[in-house]
């Protein structure tokens, strides 16, 4: 039993080796960087020491019950006293269930209505997030944005409190947004809408999963919240609301995209491209991941994307489009200019 | 050391009786039912007023008084045949027995009637909206109840005409009642719901 | 295979050859040979999802593993769930109740010994339907395979748009199938209990396996029909065009997950509390007591059974609750602490002022203790619904619910096989073979699901067929299917020791732990009719009146 301990032990500190060269990368939900992953880790660690006194108080008796009554020669000889019960004892170890249970319940209660019970201040950023098979959608109503599986929002601070509320809908079955280190999670459940918020404190880049089994590639969708600077946030809103780079002007290489089905599933701002299935294209070049995180954004990953979706990501809803090389190259070509 | 099961006897406890395994068996299975029936209400009562397309339960439901007293009269009759039973009248309790099945026989009659009136005047299918899924299927899982119910009524009448059916078996016509019984009681539910209340 | 199993650990049927054997089977209506039936089905797919997850482990092993395509991940962590859930789990609940509910309360056979054969070919066939699925589901639409929606089935995936081809059907099929068999089979056992006890045997005399047996069926005939009106919903959708769960025309996709918990919180209490009963009868045989505080032990049952009628959506404090829904479920489930406390209270009751011994039922008892109270502390702690919100749908929950279905329930089974494997076949389990299981599966255990914890903690969720490396997942992930190896050799130890023993073990006696009630008393294996006379009891421990004249038991009850 010592060994579980030990063990535990073991891998407590093994742990944190090899996740030091890559701290960041680590989405430990005991180490947050914003509210409410702040709160829930306070409230956890509170949870947690209740736990562990309780395991090692009972543990302990166990442990003490098998050495001090173990069997011992001579033993067979005889039993021992029968003892049937004990009223006091009983109304003891109910009793202390029950104040243990209601100090939890209590630090409980507080805990949901801190997080859940908070009103959006006017300074809020709003965004809606849709979750399909197998990406994100994500809006800002008011700013008048559509992008996709990277979330940008501004650090709060201080001075400027500047939380984000989010909107969840879904498009197709049930998804779960879930970045350990911002928020527990929230479903994205059709035909409802949930609500969250977060608050982050620190710019950086926050990945996350779907955490809500949806069918063949829930493991590559994967969510990237970007905290920003609230500058910086602002220079991305703007940036984000120019329509697509080439749209006034369509290339050569634009028309093999505009020429086949492309543009039936998605939207590029300003051109004829309007379709809603897949993600918004118009900005593709600003984000760091293509596929919902299934692999990194570069010219390399978009030609196979481009010539076979299915090499990349098996299942996915984007079929082969059976381009020919001089196709595929045209199509990146022109997604490249999307900045 | 110990063999056998030969356990010593205390002469006491000779008043010792358990109650019948078919009363307690048939009691089981009709919470487990009742169970079954909760979850098909609770979806009803969820849906209710949430289609997004008509008909409505007010535009295309209509009380069904007759069948419900008839259906409601044949646990009376029920009752009274197992009450011949138990005194020994054949007659009166084949009697009794057969105005029972009729009188099922007439409430899946008249479901029979308003389903066809709802399907081709009132164009309510199980697939128009969330009314006609859920009414249907929690009518139909009742109406099926009465159909494994008639089964049953016409299989003992069935056998008493083949002089099977003694006072001796009493005790599992009293089942077969009870459970007919609880057919009953549950359309009293499904009635309230389906007909009182969401209208 | 299992079948064959108990083919040869069945003795008294007529004829000898195999032929006779597996006839024998067919017909039989004995409880025993039943019950046994069960157990050794059980057992057979145990192995079978018991590979499954070998293979889960494997292709997680280490990040972006190609060892599995994703849609046959898909279809083996569904599978592994509903098989483990359902054939495994609801069969030795079936199983142990089928066999022990009559001996314990003397008498010699269930209230309806045909209905219980039916309740075990429903069980049967509905298990082998769920697994002809890999052949039969692509069908004529030629779409998917075996059910790839994993054991809860959420809906919209499940809904005709998202899951095409027969896969689904045959998820649903087969558990409406499974499920006929478990409520028959309930309602016997209770219908048995209630009202075939022996002379003198009042409720409160009754062995606590006995009483746990009926709170944990009255729970499955209040439990499964939840399940099954969903699924006779989802069939409609699927067959007859209806919405039910429909998002599209207004349907709702959370009340799938209201109908399903209602069913499956209930349901792990299901089977943990037959371990709970296992534990209940093995610990005061090895520790030499009475069970401490009886009355109390009764009444915890009942209230954990009442209690876990109101917790289920605690399995959904995700979906977005108003704050009040959330607080009710959290403070129901900890309520559910206060019984399960007690439990563990009085079985430790029972071993203070013993003089425990180390047989190997008690070690699995003792194994069980120290990973249940873990399992309840997690539990806990997911209990807390802002935690929950981090903790659920991720590795933790897998780890938690995994500590108390294996660290639980499976070592509970495992106790009980243990403990009355010498009355159902006459001869001892080998001790040496016993041990290597016993320490292989306990070491396993730990190394596999003390290491799943963490990489929860760190973000990973549930049901990925791979992930990236990187994120600290790597090392941890490594481990846990380390763990998962040695758990598989614990389990051949444990089937080659069921097979062997049935030829070579000791020979056990009637009472080869000098126990107290009553299936002790008759011959191991006992005889077709059980008793030759039917007994009559005076005290919880019949057979400790009988050794003790001096100082008999119901002096003090």
């Amino acid at each position: 039993m010592l060994f579980v301990l030990a063990f535990a032990g073991v891998i407590g500190a093994g742990q944190v080796n090899p996740v030091l060269a890559d701290i960041d990368r680590v989405t430990s939900i005991l180490r947050p960087l914003s509210q409410p992953a702040q709160e829930i880790k306070e409230t956890s660690v509170l949870v947690l020491t209740i736990c562990a006194v309780i395991f090692v108080v009972v543990a302990g008796l166990l442990v003490y019950a098998i050495i001090r009554f173990r069997h011992r020669a001579g033993d067979e000889l005889s039993e021992p006293p029968q003892v049937y019960g004990s009223n006091q004892i009983e109304l003891a170890w109910t009793v202390l269930p029950i104040l243990i249970v209601f100090v939890l319940m209590l630090v409980t209660a507080r805990t949901i209505a801190n997080i859940q019970n908070r009103k959006a201040p006017p300074s809020a950023v709003q965004a809606t997030v849709i979750g399909h098979q197998w990406w994100w959608e994500i809006r800002y109503p008011a700013l008048g944005i559509v992008t996709a599986n990277e979330l940008h929002l501004p650090a709060s601070d201080d001075n400027k409190r500047q939380p984000t509320f989010l909107k969840l809908q879904s498009a197709d079955v049930a998804h779960s947004f879930w970045v350990p280190q911002l928020a527990g999670k929230t479903d994205l459940i059709p035909n409802r809408e949930n609500l969250m918020w977060i608050e982050p404190t620190k710019p950086g880049t926050y990945p996350g999963n779907c955490a809500e089994y949806c069918g063949t590639q829930h493991a590559r969708m994967l969510i990237r919240v970007v905290v920003d600077q609230p500058d910086e946030f602002e220079r991305w809103v703007r940036q984000q609301q120019q329509p697509a780079a080439a749209a006034t002007n369509v290339t050569e290489n634009g028309h093999v995209f505009f020429a086949n089905s492309c543009v039936n599933c998605h939207t590029i701002k300003g051109t004829s491209a309007q379709g809603k299935f897949g993600p918004d294209l118009t900005h593709l070049m600003s984000r760091e991941t293509l596929a919902a995180g299934a692999a990194t954004n570069t010219t390399n990953n978009l030609r196979l994307w481009v010539r076979d979706p299915q090499k990349i990501k098996v299942g996915c809803l984007m079929p082969n489009m059976q381009l020919t090389d001089a196709e595929v190259d045209q199509v990146v070509a022109y997604l490249q200019t999307l900045k | 050391m110990i063999n056998d099961a030969s356990l010593p006897l205390t002469s006491a406890a000779s008043d010792w009786s358990l109650p019948s395994s078919r009363k307690v068996a048939i009691v089981c299975l009709i919470l487990t039912e009742t169970g079954l029936f909760s979850i098909f209400v609770a979806a009803y009562l969820f849906y209710l007023g949430k289609s997004l397309t008509g008909p409505t339960p007010r535009e295309v439901l209509e009380t069904p008084v007759i069948p419900t007293i008839c259906l409601l009269g044949s646990s009376l009759t029920i009752m009274l045949a197992e009450r011949a039973l138990r005194r020994q009248h054949r007659r009166y309790f084949q009697l009794w027995w057969t105005i029972t099945i009729l009188l099922a026989a007439l409430f899946l009659g008249a479901t029979a009637i308003e389903w066809h009136r709802l399907i081709t005047i009132d164009h309510l299918t199980i697939s128009t909206n969330l009314f006609g899924t859920t009414f249907y299927s929690l009518v139909g899982l009742h109406a099926s109840h009465v159909i494994a119910g008639l089964c049953l009524l016409t299989l003992v009448l069935f056998f008493s005409f083949r002089g099977l059916v003694t006072p001796a078996q009493h005790g599992r016509i009293e089942m077969v009642s009870w459970y007919w019984h609880f057919v009953d009681a549950v359309w009293v539910i499904v009635f309230t719901v389906v007909y009182v209340i969401s209208r | 295979m299992a079948v064959q199993e108990i083919a040869l650990t069945t003795s008294g049927a007529p004829g000898n050859s195999l032929v006779d054997r597996l006839h024998g089977l067919v017909v039989t209506v004995d409880h025993k040979k039943l019950g046994l039936m069960y157990v050794g089905t059980a057992v057979g797919f145990l192995l079978v999802a018991g590979l499954l997850a070998l293979a889960i482990r494997l292709q997680l092993a280490v990040p972006n593993n190609t060892f599995l395509e994703p849609d046959v991940f898909n279809r083996f962590f569904t599978m592994h769930g509903t098989s483990m859930v359902f054939l495994v789990g609801m069969a030795l609940v079936s199983g142990f109740g089928n066999y022990l509910v009559p001996l314990m309360i003397g008498t010699r056979d269930m209230a309806f010994p045909r209905l219980n054969a039916f309740g075990y070919w429903m069980y049967l066939f509905g298990g082998l339907l769920l697994y002809f699925s890999y052949l039969g589901a692509p069908g004529l639409a030629g779409h998917g395979s075996a059910p790839d929606v994993g054991w809860f089935a959420y809906a919209p995936l499940t809904g005709p748009a998202f899951s095409r081809g027969h896969s689904t059907d045959y998820w649903i099929l087969s558990l409406l199938l499974t499920s006929i068999g478990s409520t028959v089979s309930a309602i016997n056992v209770i219908a048995t209990a209630v009202s075939l006890r022996c002379k003198g045997m009042t409720l409160m005399r009754m062995p606590l396996l006995v009483w746990l047996m009926i709170v944990v069926n009255f729970m499955i005939l209040l439990a499964l029909p939840a399940l099954s009106a969903a699924q006779i919903m989802l069939l409609i959708d699927r067959y007859l065009g209806g919405h039910f769960f429909d998002t599209q025309a207004g349907g709702s996709a959370v009340i799938w997950q209201h109908f399903f918990w209602i069913f499956g919180h209930p349901e792990v209490y299901i089977l943990i509390i037959p371990a709970f009963a296992c534990v209940s009868e093995i610990v005061p045989v090895f520790s030499r007591k009475p069970i401490f505080g009886y009355p109390v032990m009764v009444g915890a049952t009942v209230m954990i059974g009442l209690i876990s009628t109101s917790v289920w959506a605690h399995h959904m404090f995700s979906v977005g609750m108003t704050s009040v829904g959330n607080t009710f479920f959290a403070i129901s489930t900890f309520m559910v602490a206060v019984p399960t406390g007690i439990k563990i209270f009085n079985w430790l009751g029972t071993m203070f002022g013993g003089r425990i011994r180390f047989d190997l039922p008690m070690l699995f008892c003792i194994a069980f203790l120290f990973q249940f109270l873990i399992a309840g502390l997690t539990g806990m702690m997911l209990g807390v619904a802002p935690l929950n919100w981090q903790l659920t749908d991720s590795y933790f929950v897998v780890a938690h619910f995994h500590y108390t279905l294996v660290g639980g329930f499976l070592f509970g089974m495992f106790a009980g096989i243990y403990y009355w494997y010498p009355k159902a076949v006459g001869r001892l389990l080998d001790r040496r073979l016993g041990l290597w299981h016993f320490w292989l599966f306990v070491i396993g255990f730990h190394v596999t699901f003390d290491t799943m914890h963490f990489p929860g903690l760190l973000g990973m969720p549930r049901r990925i067929f791979t992930y990236d490396a990187g994120r600290g997942w790597d090392t941890l992930n490594f481990v846990t299917t380390i763990g998962a190896v040695l758990q598989a050799a614990g389990i051949l130890c444990f089937v080659i020791n069921l097979v062997r023993s049935a030829k070579q073990g000791k020979l056990a006696g009637n009472d080869p732990w000098d126990a107290w009630t009553l299936e002790w008393t008759t011959s191991s294996p006992p005889a077709e009719y059980n008793f030759a006379t039917k007994p009559e009891v005076r005290s919880r421990r019949p057979l400790w009146d009988l050794k003790h004249p001096e100082d008999p038991d119901w002096q003090y009850e």
